[in-house]
């Protein structure tokens, strides 16, 4: 761990910025947190709404197992203190898209206390320092509505599709100090929830939005007076206010002025944030145990089944892949840095072992490099993800297997994996129907190795002389004349034999 | 048939049953009764035509040879709190008014499921804010009891459920729905000589009552006797899962463990119940009701609950703060009541909305709220008072270590000219003297005629029970019942 060195330079001199988020992750659950409607992005307006969801008289609030699941599992993905004993808060104030008048959260007993997160700073140079991001706290608690006010030229709508949606606040302490750190913690807890499951990770869709609090002051110095930018929508986003809101601040201070405890908002296409509201106008939220709601009391059963449920997570992923895989440690972090990408490699790998009949260790390299180089490349080119990627990993390891049996050479596997791409056809039946099988016969090897030394007479000499580098030539030359056909390894040892 | 309304919940059913008249004659009689009583304004909607509809499929039913329901032949009023689909609920407001539920209570549906049927929705104060029924945006209800001294001056029914009282009282329905949160059951069955039961807080599911205060809302049956009350709350009783503080207990089975048979409970007598200057009418029948359950063969232990004094600015901080925030939703956004003056924004409209849809009580209650709740104040006030409130419980758990039930009076004193305590909140307030102690804690507690005052107005004595013993709370109304002998009746002047 190590202290960052990232400094704003101002009139006065250098200055340090200090970082808290509060993301706003959408808890991924079938129904709502203390109703049963439904929560898939994208609906018609008002088409998943409960009767509680839009605070009917005389409704009641009754919490979603699945939801608190959910959460308590993303307490444990980062080390933190389970409170078995939580509680549910209204936070009261009016507005159109809250229909109870009240938000129910968790002010007083969150749900996970205390946990931590290792960032990276830079995930794929494995000489890079991390560093620890303590965690505040995580609590649940309900979405609001959306107000429309482009339906109409002098009104505004309501949707209330969102409104009772399961939400996690993700609170962290005030512990980074540069744009990278709050880019890295942002992304490194993406990765984990979209491990756990608890959250889709998807930023565009809303399912998860950062309230960014900066403050800046001389290193060494107490902390300054912080603002706080609401729903930030991108890692880019988040890196971008840090950045902006830091000089902002340094200006003021440096004029002379004094920074506003505030509400800011960020708007993208001009790349600066906005006063919202400061702390005078502040609400009086009241905040009172929730009456309707019973206290949460978790039983050990309920904590050992989400721990059991809990998969391997990033951190130990990567280790795991670095020491007993043998990955370097580059393709160990770019293999675990997303949870699909793990997934479809794994997949990859069990299919690649059983049908090698080897142990999984012993296909990693080669799968993690086709995965990270030749089946990367192809989804660029054709611009897909790895989700909807034409070649599954079951059709991938059976490529990687005739590589590897020797019934093919890379360079034929690359011809191979074309035709797969285009076609959609398996890599058996194209080695088969294409005659791409490579050949070990050495006596037709051999003849092509005989004419190409003869054919070549001016280099055999020179690489009697002691120019080795030839040797590379004389192979090219062969496997050229064998089609690409020849096992390389046959190919090298009759080359060998002859010149010798 | 004049008389099929002069009978019990348990003659009608039993009657019913027998063939000894239909259930259409009773509904018949019952609407023909809400009909002729407009001058009492007991009700919000008369709906005699869902009566008469349940009766029918009664009558139909009985003639199939169907096993009765419970209560089929039974038509009951609803107080107009409980949501009920396809009829206005108001809660007695402005706010509500024209609001009509696209569904249907836990509690009502649990009626009408076992066979009653509707005469109406009951008028109250309003949502259920008041000791008078003077705050129903619809009128007062006014009681059918007048004094004596032939004054005839109008008087209060009790609240919040008054319409309740007065219609039972009256003979317009056998029984009625309630809810209490500090007293509305009690008070109310105690100004107009009948009984109402609060059961355990948890036994009646509050899913569809409009909420006024969460942690002491709590529905239970209003009739003229004990065994009326045990057989509805069997049926408003019982676990449900779309409320989260409601009990996963199995529903006893009251009406048949009712026995006035008291030998081997201690009755608790609190004594902090009996302050200096009580009025004398009120402790005479107090004393009455002593010996009365010492006939029954209990015995009676004098027992404290220190923090009694307490209880009332304890529930006056409480049931605000809760209601302050439960009656948030109503802001013109979805349904109900909507102000919006021309080019008002949305502030606007909350504020013109909430002006004209609540009555200068709810305010009173949501500023009281707001206010205990706010930054600052909020440890002195809402902490304080759940602590307070935690030592009011204990007090029970202490005393119901020495005894089984409690017996006090019902209220302060007897039915008040409509009016009369308008002026001063804190004077009606004190109205919940004796009632709110057992809200707070949650307890069963039970109203039950004790007597009638000088004036010929009925008094009230409450029994408080442990937590989930329902079953002595009602041996003992019985017990009170049976040598009370409580047979007056309002006259019929309207």
């Amino acid at each position: 761990m190590t202290e960052s060195t990232y400094r704003i330079q101002g009139a006065t001199g250098e200055w340090e910025v200090v970082i808290g988020l509060e993301v706003h992750a959408q808890v991924t659950s079938q129904a709502k947190l203390f109703s049963g409607a439904a929560t898939a992005f994208g609906a018609e307006p008002n088409t998943q709404v409960s009767l509680v969801d839009a605070a009917m008289p005389g409704m009641l609030p009754v919490p979603n197992r699945e939801c608190i699941r959910q959460a308590v599992r993303t307490g444990m993905a980062i080390d933190a203190q389970i409170n078995k004993w939580s509680r549910f808060d209204r936070k009261n104030y009016f507005y159109a898209d809250l229909p109870q008048g009240y938000q129910i959260s968790q002010l007083y007993h969150p749900l996970v206390g205390e946990g931590q997160i290792e960032i990276t700073l830079d995930e794929k140079n494995p000489d890079s320092s991390t560093k620890v991001i303590g965690i505040e706290r995580i609590h649940v608690e309900q979405d609001a509505g959306k107000l429309m006010h482009d339906q109409h030229p002098t009104r505004s709508y309501v949707d209330l599709n969102r409104s009772g949606v399961a939400l996690m606040e993700i609170v962290s302490k005030p512990d980074m100090r540069s744009p990278a750190e709050a880019g890295a913690y942002l992304s490194k807890l993406r990765t984990i929830l979209r491990y756990v499951g608890s959250c889709d990770g998807n930023m565009d869709q809303g399912s998860m939005r950062a309230d960014v609090n900066v403050s800046v002051r001389k290193p060494g110095e107490a902390f300054g007076t912080r603002t706080e930018t609401k729903n930030v929508n991108s890692v880019r986003f988040v890196m971008a206010v840090v950045e902006h809101e830091a000089s902002r601040q340094v200006d003021v201070l440096e004029a002379g002025g004094k920074v506003v405890q505030e509400t800011r908002l960020y708007d993208p296409d001009r790349n600066e944030t906005r006063s919202m509201r400061s702390k005078e106008d502040a609400h009086d939220y009241r905040y009172f145990p929730d009456p309707d709601l019973l206290p949460l009391d978790l039983d050990d059963a309920f904590l050992e089944e989400c721990r059991q449920s809990l998969p391997e997570l990033p951190d130990a992923k990567r280790s795991r892949y670095e020491k007993d895989l043998g990955l370097s440690a580059y393709n160990a972090a770019t293999l675990t840095a997303d949870a699909d990408t793990a997934r479809w490699f794994e997949a990859l790998l069990a299919e690649g072992a059983r049908i090698q009949k080897k142990s999984e260790g012993e296909v990693a390299k080669a799968s993690a490099n086709w995965l990270l180089s030749e089946l990367y490349g192809a989804l660029n080119r054709l611009g897909k993800s790895l989700e909807d990627s034409p070649v599954g990993p079951e059709e991938g390891a059976e490529l990687l297997a005739l590589v590897a049996d020797g019934t093919i050479s890379g360079t034929i596997a690359k011809q191979v994996f074309e035709i797969m791409l285009e076609t959609g056809g398996r890599a058996p039946q194209i080695v088969e129907e294409k005659g791409l099988r490579q050949t070990s016969d050495t006596g037709a090897i051999e003849a092509a190795v005989a004419k190409v030394l003869a054919e070549n007479g001016d280099k055999v000499e020179q690489y009697r002389a002691g120019k080795e580098a030839l040797f590379g030539f004389f192979v090219g030359q062969t496997m050229k004349a064998m089609q690409g056909k020849a096992n390389p390894q046959v190919v090298n040892e009759l080359i060998k034999k002859a010149l010798s | 048939m004049s008389n099929l309304t002069d009978l019990t919940v348990a003659e009608i059913r039993d009657g019913f049953r027998a063939g000894d008249f239909s259930a259409r004659e009773v509904a018949q009689a019952f609407n023909a009764n809400v009909a002729a009583a407009k001058a009492l304004n007991a009700f919000i909607v008369e709906t005699p035509e869902r009566a008469l509809e349940a009766a029918d499929a009664a009558d139909r039913a009985k003639a199939a040879g169907e096993a009765p329901k419970p209560l089929s032949g039974v038509p009951i009023g609803m107080k107009d709190l409980f949501c009920t689909e396809g009829v206005q609920t108001t809660a007695a407001s402005h706010m509500l008014e024209g609001f009509t539920p696209t569904y249907e209570s836990t509690v009502s549906k649990k009626l009408w499921d076992a066979g009653a049927g509707m005469l109406g929705k009951l008028n109250l104060d309003q949502f259920a804010m008041g000791s008078s029924n003077e705050t129903s945006y619809f009128g007062n209800v006014i009681s059918p009891w007048r004094r004596g001294s032939g004054d005839n001056a109008a008087l209060a029914p009790g609240g919040s459920s008054g319409g309740s009282s007065a219609a039972i009282s009256a003979r317009l329905c056998p029984a009625a729905t309630g809810t209490d949160t500090g007293g509305s059951i009690r008070q109310p069955a105690a100004f107009t000589g009948i009984s109402g039961i609060k059961p355990t807080y948890g036994r009646c599911s509050r899913w569809g009552i409009v909420a006024f205060a969460s942690s002491l809302d709590q529905a239970g049956p209003m009739a003229r006797t004990v065994r009326d009350n045990a057989i509805l709350l069997e049926t408003m009783s019982g676990f449900d899962p779309k409320d989260s503080t409601s009990l996963d207990l199995a529903v006893p089975q009251w009406e048949a463990n009712l026995s006035s048979d008291l030998r081997g409970k201690k009755v608790g007598i609190p004594k902090e119940y009996r302050p200096d200057g009580l009025n004398a009418e009120i402790s005479a029948m107090w004393d009455r009701g002593i010996e009365w359950l010492k006939d029954a063969g209990a015995e009676v232990v004098e027992v404290s609950l220190p923090h009694t004094k307490y209880a009332l600015p304890t529930y006056y901080i409480i049931a605000p703060a809760e209601a302050s925030s439960n009656l948030a939703r109503y802001d013109g956004v979805r349904y109900g009541q909507r102000d919006l003056p021309d080019g008002a924004g949305l502030q606007d409209m909350y504020a013109a909305t909430r002006a004209a849809g609540f009555g200068p009580e709810v305010k009173r209650r949501i500023m009281i709220g707001t206010y205990v709740l706010s930054a600052g104040f909020y440890d002195a006030y809402y902490t304080q008072a759940q602590k307070v409130r935690a030592l009011i419980s204990r007090d029970f758990d202490l005393a119901f270590e020495k005894c089984d039930l409690l017996l006090t009076p019902t209220a302060p004193s007897a039915s008040f000219a409509l009016g009369e305590k308008q002026a001063d909140p804190l004077a009606m307030y004190l109205n919940d003297v004796f009632t709110v102690p057992a809200s707070l804690a949650g307890l069963p507690a039970m109203a039950v005629p004790g007597g009638l005052d000088a004036q010929g107005l009925p008094l009230g004595l409450q029994i408080i029970g442990k937590a989930l013993d329902e079953q002595t709370v009602l041996n003992a109304g019985l017990a009170i019942e049976e040598r009370a002998g409580f047979t007056a009746r309002p006259d019929k002047w309207w």
